[in-house]
This record gives C-alpha cells, structure tokens and sequence, in this order.
C-alpha cells in the first residue's frame, strides 16, 4: 500500500521536477552562453511584441533595418484595441518593397490598463498569459522581438514554458526603450533572466543590467 | 542673434498639457518668440483645454490643432520645435536637426521621459525647462550651439543577430 502511494508521487512529481531542473537549466544557459540558434530552415518564424505609442513606434523602425527574406514569416502581436499600431504596422511592411514575405497579426487582450488597480491586473495578466499560449503554441516562433510593453511579459513567459518543455525552440531578444537610461524598465527587470540577448541603448544601463549589451543607439 | 527662427513648431503629444498652452498664449512669451524672429506658430495641443482655430496675438499667427496623423510635415517645415518630453517627438525633431526645447510637464510625477530629455541636454542636443522657465529659457539660450544629433546605427546590432541566429542559407 505504501509502495503504491510512492509510486504515485513520484509519478506526479517527477515531471514536475525534470521542467524545474530544465527550466533553471535554460536559465544558467542563457545567462553564460551566447544562446546561438541555428535554424535547419532558411528563414526564421519571428514574433514582434507591439506595444503602445511610443514603444510601437520604437520597434516597428527596428523591425525596418531586419532582413525580410530571414525574418519570416512575422507575427505581430498586439492589443485587442489598439488601432493606431495597426496603421503604423502595415504602414512599415509597405515601405520594404518586398512581395514575397508574409506578415500576420494575432491580438491579445491587454494585461494592464492605464491606471488599473495592482491586484486587478494580476488577473488581466492571467487572462493574457492564457491567451498567448494558442498564438505561440500554434506560431512555433524562431525569434521573439520585444522593447518593453506590457503585453510581451506574458508572451516570453508562455514562449519560454513552452520552450522547457521542447514544444518550440526559440530565442527572445529583448531591447529596452530608448528612454530608459539610468533604470531597467519594469519588464526588462523581469526580462533579463528570460531572454536570451538583452540589448541597451545607453552605455549607463550595462552597469544596472548584467548581462546587457550596447551597441550604440538603435532607433 | 543672428538666427532667425520664423516658424515655430509646438507639440504636447497625445495628451493633454493646459500649463503649456497657457503659458504660450501669454503675451510675455509670445513677445519673446517674437524676438527670435517668429513670425508663424503652429500648435498642436492635443486634448489640451483650448479651441482650435487660427489665431493672431501679439503680432503671430498661431494655428492650433489637436491631433494629425503624423507631425513629420510640422517638425519638418519648423525653424524652431518647442515639444513635452514624449520621446516620439524629441527624438523626430532632433532627427530632423531641428533646435529643440523641451518644457517638461511636472504635473506627471514619476515620468521617466524626464530622464531622456536630461540626458539629451547633457549631450548637448537639445534645451529643457519647465512652463515657468520657458520666457528666460527663450531669451537666454543660444539655439545655435546645440549640437546635430547623431543617426541611429543598428549595423554592429543587426550583424551580431545574424551572428548568433544562424540561419541555413538558400539553396537555389
């Protein structure tokens, strides 16, 4: 009887340790290595976490320098709401003239309003976070883009759970906000265990951040 | 001075920034603008309290709207960009190589866009203050001596990802 009531523990427990160990075995990777990827594809499936204003704007003048051909195909994910990213995201694809590649949006719901309160939108980013997983569970991205936002905390957590548990292989590339100087922003501190390269735009920010690097202003 | 600075660009971004209007439409500052050759001013003021229209006082004529698709066109056109802290607008004026005062909105406490137009004043790129200090920031500065703002270059960046994700190349 007692055998049995191991069995069953370790039975429940054990793949509950192994992603544990693998989780924090990604982590130490992440953080000593370079995290190279190397694709048997000719193309990367890349996610672009699209913020609001000023962070839309940021990224999406970035996503301007990639190369297209490599980059694809693209899923922008955005809020439910937002319309002006929208404009602002079909408006960058039109300018590299390049008919071949192929670019999708995928919606979420928004995991933090402006002004809502802190324990109200621990729910909305549940809510979120369980929005993602179909998205990326269904995208299998290569790369994942983000600058900051909200909405890509959510997304590089499902992508990294989802990347413990060798569903997709994918590497997260983090650039903090050209306004951030002196401090991480909220996400990059969260960020900065997860993702695999983190990038600054100002040489006072590798001091804060141990494993970020600069190279010079981007957008 | 020797510049002349006849159109002027004022922007207060998405938002709503009532201090900044108020205090541009006050004839004190509207007289110092004037002495830096301004002849033209365009203002967008977003949901600021304040009526659209075309208006003349002390002299200028200022057109005020609130809200364009994109203020590239304005920036552009403007010999001088008065704008809030919005990294957006900060960043595509000084792009733009225009000379740039930043008034910082202080009713927003804890805004980090602060920390930008700090920065950017230290590298000597462009001039900060506050709705009090807009009248002497005008007369005292010396536009001419901020320095052009350097381009963006995500080349070494870009080279360094296509270092690590690695990709197999095409077979044709």
């Amino acid at each position: 009887m007692e055998t049995c009531a191991y069995l069953t523990a370790f039975l429940i427990f054990s793949p509950i340790l192994v992603i544990i160990v693998r989780a924090l075995y990604l982590i130490y990777q992440i953080s000593t290595t370079d995290s190279r990827l190397m694709s048997e594809n000719s193309s990367l499936r890349t996610i672009l976490c699209i913020g609001s204003g000023g962070h839309t704007t940021e990224l999406l003048r970035l996503v301007k320098n990639l190369n297209f051909d490599k980059y694809q195909p693209r899923l922008y994910i955005l809020a439910e709401n937002d319309v002006s990213s929208e404009v602002k995201i079909h408006k960058t694809e039109q300018i590299v003239p390049n008919v071949n590649t192929k670019y999708t949006l995928g919606r979420i719901p928004r995991s933090r309003n402006v002004l809502q309160s802190f324990l109200s939108s621990i729910f909305s980013t549940i809510y979120a976070t369980l929005f993602c997983v179909p998205l990326i569970f269904n995208f299998k991205p290569n790369v994942i883009f983000c600058n900051g936002p909200g909405t890509c905390v959510p997304i590089c957590i499902v992508a990294f759970i989802l990347r413990c548990l060798f569903i997709i292989d994918c590497r997260i590339v983090f650039i903090e906000s050209i306004c951030r100087i002196r401090t991480m922003s909220l996400t990059g501190k969260i960020l900065q265990f997860f993702a695999d390269i983190v990038i600054v735009q100002w040489p006072q920010l590798r001091d804060v951040c141990f494993r970020a690097k600069y190279f010079g202003r981007l957008t | 001075m020797v510049n002349e600075y006849r159109r002027c660009f004022i922007t207060v971004g998405t938002t709503k920034f009532d201090l900044l209007v108020d205090t541009i439409m006050t004839p004190l500052v509207l007289n110092s603008l004037k002495k830096m050759g301004c002849k033209v001013v365009t203002f967008q003021i977003g949901n600021s309290n304040f009526q659209p229209g075309i208006y003349d006082k002390e002299g200028i004529q200022i057109n005020v709207y609130r809200f364009k698709d994109s203020i590239l066109d304005d920036i552009n056109s403007a010999d001088l960009v008065i704008s809030h802290a919005g990294a957006g607008s900060c960043l595509e004026s000084l792009e733009a190589g225009k000379p740039l005062l930043v008034v910082v909105n202080e009713e927003l406490m804890d805004n980090h866009q602060i920390e930008l137009a700090e920065q950017l004043q230290v590298d000597g790129h462009l001039y900060y203050c506050t709705c009090d200090t807009i009248e002497t920031t005008l007369e005292m500065l010396d536009f001419s001596m901020l320095r052009p703002f350097p381009k963006p270059d995500p080349t070494i960046f870009l080279k360094y990802l296509d270092d690590v994700l690695r990709v197999k190349p095409k077979s044709n």
